[in-house]
């Protein structure tokens, strides 16, 4: 996986809460067998109207442009298809903003170099207000130091430690796993039940 | 220190504990299907690597599986090669798997528990977010995504941090018409579809305790729904007869041992939970959904809420095709959909066949009937559920997810309505602008009978009233 660290880019506005990965990525586009290529129908049946390109949805909108998605609360609930994280992604975000991620998605998505940056309500109507003001507002983020900043507010999110660190190495939770092999074998010997 | 049940399992299959980091967390049980395990195989191949415990997996086909005409090569391309791709998967890693038209396939949800795999005390994963279902065991059941199901297929372990713990204590008698489908989407309508994000539910109460296992298995199936990681019900006398029943669960002095060590399975006394919810069963009448996600719930006499603030109320409703303040009862339907993982069992299909005896089902209103493995389909067929279905103008399809998600040939079309027994309302998820109703089996195929929105005679008596006042 690609190392992450820090990400600057202006953002796009997508206000709407409990966005479910059915919307993300509908379930009639789930047949494939590899993971690439799902960026294509990313948040499909709102970007268009059966065939027909939506001029209203904000991914259509060439005012907005940017690799991090500025979403409502909530993100990501429902199906644990990691085929949404894999669309967000390929469509060319690195980072979803929002004041809550559901908890299978904030998973698959750190396993895909997807950030999940959690930050208050208040910062989240902030930055989404300023973005609608000013669509090329710059918006700043640093994994390392865990801060999210634009026109000069500034936000310390909260990541888990160790996913952190992972992020920042280009690594995954996989390679520690596939050396644990004796670790794991040693419980299995010792279980009492 | 007194434990919750979520506490004493999360204990015992701790590998090891990374410094301020997450658990090397052991899985006893990995389910798999066609839809989101390949790229997992794809990503151990490419690593040269094997899969690591291939005895602890069970394989079925079931999200993307016609329900017509199983003996038939899958007609769509795609979704064929997902079950090829399967079925040589698990051949060539030696993986015990249930493909269309064996004598266990099913709904993954509903061949396990139903063969004796999920068994109390367990950790079972799956690529599929009702993996909660199995907690209705005892266990610790959560679904995980394609990059997770590699790493067990590689190690049988996940890394994790514990969630926090919440119990939902539910209490006394339900009344009459009210299912365990009512009872969860009521706790879900209270909390909201976020409700439980983060946190490991453990259910708990007089009500629960009197369900069967399938009743329980409902409710833990709709964890998700309020964001929960997952959902549990301590095992008892009622867990230990549905195991010993079952074809592949322990036997004899096994099955004795093993009943020793289940019955330790529970919350202590005074066991601390972060969140505590208590709910009287006296309170909870039939509910329906709304809107566009599982949250947006009420009881089948209440009326569609009105806030003009609410913009996300506003974007459902107007999706749903349906206005502030509307009453649903006596609301036309077109499509009823009794199945999926939540509601397809033997239970599920007598409580439907009981309504619909003698009666027909309404002209206009189309209903699907899909049980949720075979093993059902033959306990419906050897009970005369089928025939009964059949009199009333409905057929019995075969076992599979079907209309929950519709990744088959199972759609709702644009715009209509539908009455489903499925555990997700969102926008487009019955088929491209779909509009779902969810609810039990009870007032799903109440409304196929009479053709709209309807629920149990004794419901409808109880609420005389109120069904006088919305029809006014």
């Amino acid at each position: 996986m690609e190392k992450i660290n820090q990400i600057k880019s202006s953002g796009i506005p997508l206000p709407i809460e409990h966005i479910d990965t059915d919307q993300i990525i509908p379930a009639r586009f789930l047949k494939s067998t590899s993971k690439e290529g799902f960026g294509e129908n990313l948040f499909r049946d709102w970007r268009y109207n059966n065939a027909e390109l939506n001029t209203d949805f904000v991914l259509n909108d060439p005012k907005f442009k940017g690799s991090i998605l500025v979403a409502g609360h909530n993100f990501g609930c429902g199906s644990s298809r990691e085929h949404a994280a894999w669309a967000i992604h390929d469509y060319g975000f690195r980072a979803v903003v929002s004041s809550e991620f559901a908890d299978i998605f904030k998973g698959n998505a750190m396993n895909n170099g997807l950030l999940p940056i959690e930050v208050s309500t208040d910062y989240l109507q902030a930055l989404t207000t300023a973005i609608y003001n000013n669509p090329e507002t710059q918006i700043e983020i640093d994994l390392q130091s865990q801060t999210i900043a634009f026109e000069g507010e500034v936000y310390n999110f909260e990541i888990d430690g160790f996913k952190k660190q992972c992020l920042l190495d280009g690594k995954v939770e996989f390679d520690y796993l596939v050396e644990m092999h004796d670790a794991i074998e040693a419980y299995e010997n010792n279980r009492s039940f | 220190m007194s434990k919750t049940l979520f506490d004493k399992l999360w204990d015992s299959h701790v590998v090891k504990t990374f410094d301020n980091g997450p658990s090397v967390f052991y899985i006893d049980r990995h389910y798999i299907h066609e839809v989101t395990s390949p790229q997992a195989f794809q990503g151990l191949e490419e690593k040269g690597l094997k899969v690591f415990r291939p005895e602890q997996i069970i394989a079925t086909a079931d999200h993307n599986v016609p329900t017509l005409n199983q003996d038939q090569p899958i007609k769509d391309p795609l979704s064929a090669n997902q079950v090829s791709m399967l079925t040589e998967n698990c051949a060539k890693h030696g993986i015990k798997y249930y493909p269309l038209g064996s004598e266990y396939q099913g709904i993954v949800h509903v061949i396990g528990p139903e063969m004796g795999f999920t068994l109390p005390g367990m950790t079972i994963v799956c690529g599929d977010s009702h993996t909660s279902t199995h907690g209705a065991f005892g266990c610790i059941a959560f679904g995980i995504g394609t990059s997770q199901v590699e790493q067990v297929l590689a190690s049988q372990c996940l890394m994790l941090s514990k969630p926090k713990t919440m119990r939902i204590n539910v209490n006394g008698t339900l009344k009459a018409g009210v299912l365990s489908k009512d009872v969860i989407l009521h706790i879900i309508a209270k909390l909201g579809t976020g409700g439980a994000t983060g946190h490991f539910v453990e259910y708990a109460g007089s009500t629960f305790e009197a369900m069967s296992m399938e009743e329980r298995m409902t409710v833990c199936n709709m964890s998700i729904e309020m964001g929960a990681r997952g959902g549990l019900v301590a095992p008892d006398q009622t867990t230990f007869d549905y195991i010993a029943a079952t074809p592949y669960g322990p036997k004899g002095e096994d099955f004795d041992k093993s009943v020793e060590y289940w019955k330790t399975l529970k919350s202590d006394d005074n066991a601390p939970f972060d969140k505590e919810i208590h709910i009287d069963a006296s309170d909870i009448e039939p509910m329906i959904t709304y809107g566009t996600n599982p949250g947006m719930g009420i009881n089948i006499f209440q009326a569609v809420p009105t806030d003009e603030q609410d913009q996300e109320l506003k974007k459902s409703l107007n999706y749903m095709g349906l206005e502030p303040g509307e009453s649903l009862l006596g609301k036309q339907v077109d499509y009823v959909f009794i199945g999926s993982c939540t509601n397809s069992r033997i239970e599920d299909l007598r409580i439907a066949a009981e309504y619909v005896k003698g009666k027909q089902k309404a002209d206009h209103v189309t209903c699907w009937i899909v049980p949720g493995s075979k093993q059902v389909e033959k306990q419906a067929m050897e009970e005369g559920l089928d025939t009964i279905f059949q009199n009333a103008g409905i057929r019995m399809r075969q076992p599979g997810c079907s209309a929950c998600l519709a990744m088959n040939e199972d759609k709702i079309p644009e715009g209509k309505l539908c009455v489903s027994t499925s555990n997700r309302n969102f926008e487009g998820r019955q088929g491209q602008g779909a509009r779902t109703i969810l609810a039990s089996p009870l007032t799903a195929i109440a409304a196929a009978v009479h053709g709209k929105i309807w629920t149990a005679d004794e419901a409808i008596a109880r609420n005389q009233s109120s069904v006088e006042s919305l029809s006014s």
